[in-house]
């Protein structure tokens, strides 16, 4: 049996399911908490911190918190949305982000929190590491520059045999996402747009289907992101 | 009073940001009578004839012609906004940051399928010529820069806006549709 608790978000008082993560909890209330390397019905990372909520005034990551009885969450406070707003500028300065050139640019979750927070200029110094793209596989090109290490495309794309196609290869400042390429040979079409709808930035991309759709027409042209979510409470 | 003076430059820049700017269409009227133009490409005005109060600046420092003019800027303006994405993080002249500068010269003038012709490996070299930096730097790691209008190019209503609400003294809400990175 599924145990009902209450609990409060930025002083609301709501009822929700114990146990469930607070970024879903949060979601079915229309509460956007923002994620980036959270995907529903994936085992979570914890990865990004993207979703940092207050609970009973300390930082825990929202999609990795199952809600308890009476916790007391902060949510849409400047203190928090500066701490996410930061970490959108570390990711944007830690990569190469070259919005204009980008096939992903329009339908991209990095640049719509970008937008959303209406990030002008990042505080911190950019990087500018250099970063290959590998486009040796038959149907994918991976655009390193871009990859922010959500680990969404390792946690997800798997072969029939339960295989990661994806692998994270050296640490800290050496990281990089990498395809294996063998695996990559046989990958299924399935398989292979999965991953590129699966990644939050243009890392991974489908080969000949760029720029498919124009300006003006991409998700996060008119809306901001989030807004789906937040249609619910209206 | 007398109307708020503007100066523009294009540094490592396409001059789309300008374009951009001559993009407000009809505006462009209600521009001139809330500013007067010095320095900038727009009237053709080479030298900063007197101070000013708003530069806008495109583009990014790639060579020391681009650091020379910035600081001339910094020093002639009370305002200095960095236009679009190139002034902001180096745009897309940066993608050779990551590159050291010797590869990008022997590939743009040695080893590119389009330099069959260099017999000589000629490199340019005159002395007219500006050095090229280490990397294409942003703005705001040159000289201090006060505001960023994000964008490739940035989209004509958010310098109007951004314009407007700096002369007037009005806030500035930007909506939503305005600030991109594209
Ligand atoms: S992945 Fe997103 S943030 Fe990065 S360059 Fe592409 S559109 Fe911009
Ligand atoms: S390639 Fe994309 S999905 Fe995979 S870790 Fe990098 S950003 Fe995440
Ligand atoms: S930001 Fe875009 S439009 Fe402006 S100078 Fe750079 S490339 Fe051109």
């Amino acid at each position: 049996m599924s145990e009902i608790v209450k609990f409060t978000i930025d002083g609301k008082e709501y009822e929700g399911v114990k146990g469930q993560l607070l970024v879903e909890v949060a979601a079915e209330k229309g509460i956007y908490i923002p994620v980036l390397c959270h995907w529903k019905g994936v085992k979570p990372a914890g990865s990004c911190r993207i979703c940092s909520v207050k609970v009973n005034g300390r930082f825990m990551a929202g999609c990795t918190t199952p809600l308890e009885a009476d916790m007391k969450i902060e949510n849409d406070t400047p203190e928090i949305l500066d701490i996410r707003k930061a970490i959108v500028e570390m990711l944007f300065v830690e990569g190469n982000h070259f919005c204009p050139s980008c096939e992903k640019s329009g339908n991209c979750d990095l640049q719509a929190l970008g937008y959303r927070y209406q990030m002008m200029v990042p505080r911190f110094p950019y990087e500018f590491e250099r970063r290959d793209i590998d486009a040796s596989s038959p149907k994918l090109i991976i655009e390193k520059n871009r990859c922010i290490f959500c680990k969404r495309c390792v946690r997800m794309i798997k072969d029939e045999q339960g295989k990661s196609y994806f692998a994270f290869k050296g640490r800290g400042k050496h990281l990089q996402i990498s395809l294996d390429k063998k695996l990559a040979v046989t990958m299924s079409e399935e398989n292979a747009h999965k991953a590129m709808d699966a990644c939050p930035v243009g890392c991974i991309l489908r080969k000949e289907v760029g720029f498919a759709v124009p300006i003006g027409k991409r998700k996060y042209d008119h809306v901001s992101i989030g807004t789906d979510i937040e249609k619910l409470n209206k | 009073m007398s109307k708020p003076i503007v100066a523009t430059a294009s540094l490592a820049g396409c001059f789309g940001c300008h374009m951009s700017l001559l993009d407000i269409d009809e505006r462009i009227l209600k521009l001139i009578e809330l500013v007067e133009f010095n320095k900038s490409p727009i009237d053709d005005i080479k030298t900063f004839t007197k101070q000013c109060d708003i530069g806008i600046i495109e583009g990014g420092c790639c060579n020391s012609e681009n650091i020379e003019v910035l600081k001339l800027f910094r020093k002639n303006c009370k305002i200095l906004i960095s236009l679009g994405e190139c002034a902001i993080m180096g745009g897309l002249p940066a993608m050779r940051n990551g590159i050291p500068v010797k590869e990008c010269l022997d590939e743009a003038y040695l080893n590119g399928p389009t330099v069959g012709e260099n017999k000589e490996h000629i490199m340019p070299n005159d002395d007219e010529l500006p050095m090229i930096l280490d990397k294409v730097y942003p703005l705001h790691e040159i000289v201090k820069i006060d505001y960023y209008l994000p964008g490739c190019a940035p989209r004509a209503d958010l310098i109007w806006a951004a314009v407007a609400a700096l002369v007037t003294g009005d806030t500035l809400n930007i909506p939503y549709e305005l600030v991109k990175f594209d």
